[in-house]
């Protein structure tokens, strides 16, 4: 049987929605002010940026979205209290080889290690997989960034290049890894399921919050 | 000082946008060329297409970011390829992509020479830290050639290219201006 009953935007604790352009940008512009965060997630220089340059880039996101067809792009919001905590995309997808690069962020110090990133790339990844049917994802992280590492070998991840020094950060040189998770690979691990009672719409009624051993 | 447009078989040129577009335009119609430097599909664009993108490059070349070069031989003065770098100068890295159209300079260390070229321009001129690159698993020729360049192989991506429906991988060389400097030294003694 089909399984199409599960929610692929809803996990145990957080859920993927669309951009809300009023209230974002100033959440998002906070999260740039913290140059560890930029330099976790991206190679580019970090810059604190203000909530009307946050506005720009969702609309030159969305149009990017509608133009070029080889991005899909989420907020992550808790389920508790809709607040923004991150974001999850899959771009630069080439749609012949059945290929893309995953990237995932929480914003905030006080919301990681609370397995959100776990739910939200649990639901990336079976998008990319099951919904776009991709062939493989890659992500690319730097050395130092080890949480993001260690998540990543959670579900499967295999280190597939060591780009040797070659990013410079605090006067030194950092190697850059590409990480990549094969289609097949996903499906045979415990990681990659959803789990069963939550997101399930029966009846057209979101059953309750169960608690779900990570 | 050293001449860096000048290597044993080949120099470095830029051809007016009327020539390069002529050539260009041929070479797309060589799909095996496509699929050795490319991972995305063949497709045909007129000479008119070709030659606003070459101007564009053109325009871009006033850039720190892009560089293009025309290739040329020495015997024949014939203009046979192109060289292109991506350049990013936070980081102090290049990309590198390059290719010959004309068939009958293949195989004949026409690409190594233009590789050596590119590489005393990156370290000498440019003064970055690293070369990258990335090439196709069916490709053996180019592997072999960045190899005797000095390239190391950084890893592969497991099958991300499909072709006449089989999996390949791509394969990510790299090499540092230690690296570099180091071979430079070794062939003078």
């Amino acid at each position: 049987m089909f399984d199409i009953q599960t929610q692929l935007f809803e996990s145990q604790d957080v859920r993927f929605a669309p951009i809300d352009h009023e209230k974002d940008p100033e959440v998002e512009a906070r999260w740039t002010h913290d140059s560890e965060f930029m330099r976790m997630i991206d190679t580019v220089p970090a810059r604190p940026m203000s909530a009307a340059l946050i506005r720009k880039q969702y609309e030159k996101l969305e149009k990017q979205v509608e133009e070029d067809k080889n991005l899909y792009h989420f907020m992550i919001r808790l389920k508790a209290d809709d607040r923004l905590i991150g974001k999850a995309m899959i771009h630069r997808i080439e749609w012949t080889n059945g290929n893309g690069f995953i990237r995932l962020g929480i914003g905030m110090a006080t919301d990681q290690r609370k397995g959100y990133g776990t739910q939200a790339l649990r639901m990336l990844l079976r998008f990319a997989f099951a919904e776009l049917n991709l062939y493989r994802v890659s992500a690319s992280v730097p050395e130092y960034n080890e949480g993001a590492i260690a998540l990543l070998q959670k579900f499967g991840f295999v280190q597939e290049v060591c780009r040797r020094k070659s990013l410079e950060r605090d006067g030194r040189r950092w190697d850059l890894y590409f990480f990549g998770l094969l289609n097949d690979e996903w499906r045979n691990q415990p990681q990659a399921a959803l789990p069963k009672s939550i997101g399930t719409v029966v009846s057209g009624v979101t059953p309750q919050r169960h608690e779900v051993e990570g | 000082m050293k001449d860096l447009f000048r290597g044993e078989l080949v120099r470095f040129t830029l051809e007016e946008p009327e020539t390069a577009a002529k050539a260009e335009l041929r070479w797309t119609h060589d799909t095996e060329l496509h699929r050795l430097l490319d991972g995305d599909p063949a497709q045909l664009f007129s000479e008119k297409k070709i030659r606003e993108w070459i101007e564009k490059q053109s325009a871009d070349s006033s850039m720190p970011e892009r560089y293009s070069f025309s290739v040329r031989t020495l015997a024949e003065d014939q203009y046979i390829g192109f060289l292109g770098l991506w350049v990013d100068l936070i980081h102090s890295e290049a990309w590198v992509g390059l290719g010959i159209g004309e068939r009958e300079f293949w195989s004949k260390g026409y690409g190594t020479d233009m590789m050596k070229l590119c590489l005393q321009y990156v370290f000498t001129e440019l003064c970055l830290e690293r070369l990258s690159l990335g090439v196709h698993a069916y490709n053996p020729r180019a592997i072999r050639s960045y190899e005797k360049c000095g390239f190391r192989l950084e890893g592969r991506t497991r099958g991300d290219v499909l072709r006449e429906g089989r999996r390949t991988d791509s394969l990510w060389m790299g090499i540092l201006r230690a690296e570099w400097m180091q071979m430079q030294n070794g062939d003078r003694t």
